[in-house]
């Protein structure tokens, strides 16, 4: 009987992967579902046990899997890591995604699973905490604030309770690494989010995951479950969201985890003093927590020696929209946006030119083509008016009209501000009715001022990004695009 | 489906099934700290919605005034103040779907399931709602329908949504 692996990630499932699993099984393989690799090109992917290590076919329908028993199916992609969208990364965080059953425990630790928190309690709190300094993580939620530093203020923090949050509403269109790795190595997680208590003195811990992911909180929950005797003391729970975006923002996620209107408050005084319920709180996203167990068990050295400038070790980059080889790609930061969308991506799937893309999210900067010799670090899209973000790269091509998405950017705003500062709350609907008068063709000038005059006020006066980074999406479109405004081009202009 | 136009008829004896479920359901999920949404949640998965009258009961049962729970039903885009329809087709219209060609998808789905985004129809069959991502943005458009993922909508996968949802 041939042992063959199937993906359960949601997005696999969406392309019919379990109706590909279903077909396996009463042909008569053994069928294990993993995570997903993350090429979403090649799902549903079949892995067919060898001697020659698995063998990876796909698409593979349900109607095909005697021919991939057989070896006969013409979609032979032979070994996964042998891909080249494969073979080209630097899978530190990713390593067990598409490899393991995610909810096998032994799987787990036969593929160096609980050697960080192992590792970590041979040490004293103060020099994990060291550790994670050293090796140069940054926040992956979007801010990039030093995760050594925000675990030192909590550690340092006096009080009997303190808590660790994984912030997991991962809500930025054109990201799904968090989902990923919930759904495809949660004790990963897990051991990210027990290292950090045992770090700071954390006794409880909540991942809060967005309701539009029902397969992460289905495969955290059994995953937590699993893992209790593993993380104890620490212990976990997982709490459901209800669709409002800006609960990703870290004071309104511990405001929705009180049980209150998930709204922003202001700062200070910081999460690390005063977070949850008051107390000391570490409030990290899923893939810096999930970055440490890889920091403890080979060493902030071996994290840091990848990178670019101030920003060190690996990024799971989102390959998203309109792109031949979308999906997830973990590299070291410094690669370019270029190399990532052309190259890795393969250009658009629908085959036309690449006209803009957008990183970080529905609050990033769209760039154009001429600006892909940026290379992927905090500090140079910083400089270039953009922002990093959760490493979503959303790609567009020609068909794509920026003024139609600058709207799209304040409309968004608009239906997900909390409604607690001005700029944000009413700004956002200024904001689409300003759009709607450029596209019309009414005093096209004038309004454009306008628009930047109220960015400029969103961008200084909102309490947080949701408001704040509106304007980086409408501002770039507008600088880059100019046609769509009915302006001339950039080019045309330059020359 | 006859389960979920059986939930989101309101009971025939409101206060007493709302006051019996909300107990029942705070000792199951744990009447710890921040229990009001994860109670919410759990009472929508029961009627199908959350009823205004559900409100008192939810406000009586964990101590806050009937506006803060009211505050938070109204905040959040989950939580469904009428019954949802038979079906629910959650299409996403977020920037990634929308690189793929969704909103030529989003006009072909209203005009094909004959109701406006964001509402149920008039004979409770059918509600389409906005989603603003589903974590599967390198193959949209995408859409959860009936809580099942689907990807890559193109005419003819509408076309089976359309019989799908149509029963």
């Amino acid at each position: 009987m041939s042992r063959v692996y199937v993906s359960r990630d949601m997005a696999s499932v969406a392309l019919g992967a379990d109706a590909v699993a279903q077909a396996l099984a009463a042909a008569g393989a053994e069928v294990v579902r993993t995570g997903s690799h993350g090429l979403f090109r090649v799902e549903p992917l079949v892995e067919v046990e060898t001697a020659e290590g698995r063998i990876a076919y796909g698409p593979v329908t349900p109607d095909e899997v005697t021919a991939v028993l057989d070896g006969s199916h013409p979609q032979r992609l032979g070994r996964i890591a042998d891909l080249p969208f494969f073979a080209a990364q630097q899978r530190f965080t990713f390593a067990r995604c598409g490899v393991i059953d995610p909810l096998d425990l032994a799987d787990y630790a036969a593929h160096g699973g609980w050697a960080g928190l192992d590792a970590a309690r041979e040490l004293a709190p103060a020099e994990v905490v060291a550790r994670v300094k050293d090796s140069g993580l940054r926040g992956r939620g979007g801010a990039g604030f030093p995760t050594g530093i925000k675990w030192q203020t909590v550690l340092d923090a006096a009080g009997p309770e303190k808590f660790i949050v994984c912030n997991a509403d991962e809500g930025d269109s054109g990201t799904f690494a968090d989902r990923m790795l919930m759904e495809g190595d949660p004790y990963c997680l897990i051991e990210g989010m027990a290292i950090a208590a045992y770090a700071v003195g954390a006794g409880h811990g909540y991942i809060y995951i967005r309701s539009e992911y029902p397969f992460a909180v289905a495969t955290m929950r059994a995953a937590i479950e699993c893992a209790v005797a593993r993380i104890a003391p620490f212990t976990l729970e997982v709490r459901v969201g209800a669709g409002a975006y800006v609960c990703g923002e870290e004071t309104a996620l511990l405001d929705s985890i009180e049980g209150k209107r998930g709204q922003v408050r202001a700062k200070p005084p910081l999460p690390a003093i005063s977070g949850l319920f008051g107390k000391p709180t570490v409030i990290n996203n899923v893939l810096s927590l999930a970055a440490v167990p890889f920091i403890l068990a080979h060493g902030p050295e071996a994290y840091a020696a990848v990178g670019f400038g101030r920003s060190r070790g690996t990024m799971p980059v989102q390959l998203a929209g309109n792109v031949r080889n979308g999906g997830l790609f973990e590299v070291g930061f410094g690669i370019t946006l270029g190399e990532l969308v052309n190259e890795i991506g393969g250009g658009s799937d629908s085959g036309r030119p690449v006209r803009a893309v957008q990183v970080g999210g529905p609050l990033g900067a769209y760039f154009p083509p001429s600006m892909f010799h940026l290379p992927f670090d905090y500090e140079a899209f910083a400089a270039a008016g953009g922002l990093i973000g959760h490493a979503g790269i959303t790609v567009f091509d020609d068909s794509v009209d920026m003024a139609h998405m600058a709207r799209f950017a304040m409309e968004f705003c608009a239906v997900e501000s909390c409604g607690k500062c001005t700029p944000c709350r009413i700004g956002s609907t200024r904001g689409v009715e300003t759009v709607d008068r450029i596209i019309a063709g009414q005093d096209v000038d004038a309004e454009i001022e306008i628009l930047r005059d109220l960015c400029d006020t969103m961008k200084y006066g909102s309490l947080c990004a949701l408001g704040g980074f509106t304007p980086y999406p409408v501002l770039s479109a507008l600088d880059h695009f100019p046609e769509d405004f009915g302006g001339a081009p950039v080019a045309l202009a330059a020359e | 489906m006859n389960i979920a136009s059986e939930r989101s008829r309101p009971p025939a004896d409101e206060p007493s099934v709302y006051a019996e479920a909300v107990a029942r359901l705070l000792s199951e999920a744990g009447d710890g700290r921040g229990a009001l949404l994860p109670l919410l949640h759990a009472l929508q998965s029961e009627f199908g919605y959350i009823d205004d009258a559900l409100v008192p009961h939810v406000a009586e049962a964990l101590n806050l005034s009937r506006a803060d729970v009211h505050g938070v039903v109204t905040f959040y885009h989950d939580f469904r103040r009428l019954p949802a329809g038979r079906h629910i087709v959650r299409l996403c219209r977020a920037e990634s779907c929308q690189a793929r060609g969704g909103r030529a998808i989003e006009r072909a789905a209203v005009d094909r399931l004959g109701v406006a985004m964001g509402t149920t129809s008039s004979d409770g069959r059918l509600s389409l709602e906005p989603v603003y991502c589903l974590g599967l943005c390198a193959t949209g458009p995408n859409a959860l329908v009936d809580g099942v993922p689907v990807s890559r909508i193109d005419n003819g996968v509408l076309d089976r949504i359309v019989a799908q949802v149509s029963a």
